[in-house]
């Protein structure tokens, strides 16, 4: 078992009498690309939160990076990266500041970070913006730094939260090439996204629905499952039965 | 007469600096179900904004209903909706209250002109006391939209209405859409996912402050100048890396579990030899077929066209 990064067993998470997250079970394999699908409102975000360290669960049990998440939260998030289009840079500092005060949160030593920043901003061909402000970056660009400062330290998971939305098609296809290595070099990825072509990506695709897992498979095998041609009408076909909405 | 045109028109911001909008010209034609599709930043939202009468271009002349944005802005914000890409309504007032005040803003009544709401409108009836702060997504979405539709507009502006929705709403606001344009509404829509780009008349596809076609969606994909294949493999990961070294193709980017890939021989590119190529670079479970584009593979095309300019 030693190659599952993170392992839930009827997770559970309760606000008085709301079940937002219904005894959800489910393992991810170290680099795997795991998609968690939902409508809005299907307790994604919630399953996500806890399994960062963020939020207790009520009951059920999870491990993350072999972390417990009720006795671990801490050592959980020195070992995950978190990225999400709603917030992922300081637009006010510069792009070598942003990587120095992520490398210093996320524990790495001041020499360290100077070798890993060079060496990033080489990769992203971002020498000439290195000391330019985040915010005057296309959003393409602040993406793919943002994904990149996310696992700047090697953490053994990345939480991607819709890391593509209103991204243009080739920015959000050179995105996911970026995931793809990650992968490669044994990062799992755990990756929520409303682009149901980006489902097609994942090697395996859960689906929440009112809080529970309604599907977990690879996407192949979803498709010939539900006798459809597309992620789409497969997430369709169980989303629209959905009793929940929120944000 | 065409509802909305828009002529030569350039925006930018910070002094000049930051060119949003590059001399765009389109016209939408009065009933038309028009989309505007194309990533964050390129340009959408000033284009709506110089619609709406809240924004004043640099350069060209903008008109909706043959009235001119400038000089009749008075008359232009009488008779169009807009529902702008962040949600805009009072949090602190009830839906009921936010729908009454939208009305009287516009010296109408919610019975006047509630047909034209009435099927949005009964699904969030049920939650008609409840403050607009505390709806759902959906929710605020179809109240944003009831709004916008309360004084009978001529012309509706949608900026993004679908941003960050899961698809079966999404699915359900388009239906809504056309439900409204048999009503005779023309409707501009927003959107950065490509494929609801099939579900509008005409569109225009926008980059960098730049259109880069516009037309009806079976004509810009009759339009790809090019054979388009989709190719899969035991590993896509693997493929594309192979398939950016490979001499013989031209193009080669994910789509879904396929990987699209155009060819540099065109005309008779020799698929049977290719495809043993791949086979002896180790791919496994080759599948190769010929397939017609969608618009997101044109838009990644003029993208690509327009960066080797």
């Amino acid at each position: 078992m030693s190659d599952k990064v993170i392992i839930c067993e009827a997770l559970t998470k309760q606000f008085g009498d709301f079940v937002a997250v219904n005894h959800i079970s489910f393992d991810v394999g170290k680099g795997e690309i795991f998609g968690f699908l939902g409508a809005n409102g299907a307790g994604k975000t919630t399953a996500m939160r806890i399994l960062c360290g963020l939020s207790y669960p009520s009951s059920g049990k999870a491990t993350v990076a072999g972390f417990d998440v009720y006795k671990q939260q801490e050592s959980i998030k020195k070992n995950i990266g978190y990225m999400s289009q709603k917030f992922s840079l300081y637009e006010n500092l510069t792009v070598l500041e942003n990587i120095e005060f992520f490398g210093g949160v996320y524990g790495l030593s001041s020499a360290e970070i100077r070798r890993r920043s060079d060496r990033l901003v080489n990769k992203l061909g971002l020498t000439q913006e290195a000391k330019k402000l985040v915010g005057a970056l296309p959003l393409g660009w602040k993406q793919k730094l943002a994904f990149s400062v996310a696992i700047f330290h090697d953490p053994q998971i990345v939480f991607l939260d819709e890391p593509t939305g209103g991204v243009d098609p080739i920015t959000r296809r050179q995105f996911w090439d970026m995931i793809y290595e990650a992968a490669a070099a044994g990062i799992t990825v755990f990756v929520t996204t409303h682009y149901m072509d980006e489902a097609e990506y994942c090697n395996r695709i859960t689906v929440m629905v009112d809080g529970k897992v309604e599907a977990l498979d690879t996407p192949g095998h979803l498709k010939a499952k539900f006798g459809v041609g597309s992620m789409d009408e497969v997430f369709y076909q169980l989303a629209r039965g959905a009793k929940r909405s929120a944000d | 007469m065409n509802a909305v045109v828009l002529d030569h028109i350039t925006k930018t911001y910070d002094a000049g600096k930051v060119l949003a909008v590059d001399d765009v010209s389109l016209e939408v034609a009065a009933g038309e179900l028009f989309g505007l599709i194309g990533p964050d930043g390129a340009g959408k939202t000033s284009l709506f904004r110089i619609l709406t009468t809240l924004l004043l271009p640099d350069k060209g002349t903008a008109s909706v209903n043959g009235k001119d944005c400038v000089k009749d802005y008075k008359a232009i914000r009488r008779s169009v909706g807009y529902m702008p890409g962040r949600f805009s309504l009072y949090q602190d007032l009830t839906v009921a209250e936010n729908l009454h005040f939208f009305a009287t803003l516009f010296g109408t009544t919610i019975d006047a002109n509630y047909d034209l709401i009435r099927d949005i409108y009964e699904q969030i009836k049920p939650f008609s006391d409840r403050r607009a702060g505390k709806l759902s997504g959906g929710m605020k979405q179809k109240l944003a939209l009831c709004c916008a539709l309360v004084h009978k507009p001529e012309v509706l502006f949608l900026d993004e209405p679908t941003t960050g929705v899961d698809a079966v709403s999404r699915k359900e606001f388009w239906e809504m859409l056309r439900t409204l344009k048999q009503q005779g509404i023309t409707i501009v829509v927003s959107t950065p996912y490509m494929d609801e780009a099939m579900l509008c008349e005409r569109i225009a596809l926008i980059q960098e402050g730049k259109i880069m076609s516009v037309d009806t969606p079976a004509n810009v994909i009759a339009t790809f100048p090019v054979k388009l294949y989709a190719v899969k493999t035991d590993n896509i990961y693997r493929l594309l890396t192979s398939l950016r070294e490979d001499a013989a193709v031209d193009s080669c980017y994910a789509f879904g579990e396929y990987v699209h890939v155009t060819f540099r021989d065109d005309a008779a590119p020799d698929l049977r030899a290719w495809q043993q190529s791949l086979a002896a670079k180790g791919h496994g479970r080759i599948e190769v077929k010929a397939i017609s584009p969608t618009i997101e593979d044109s838009f990644i095309r003029l993208m690509n066209e327009k960066q080797n300019v």
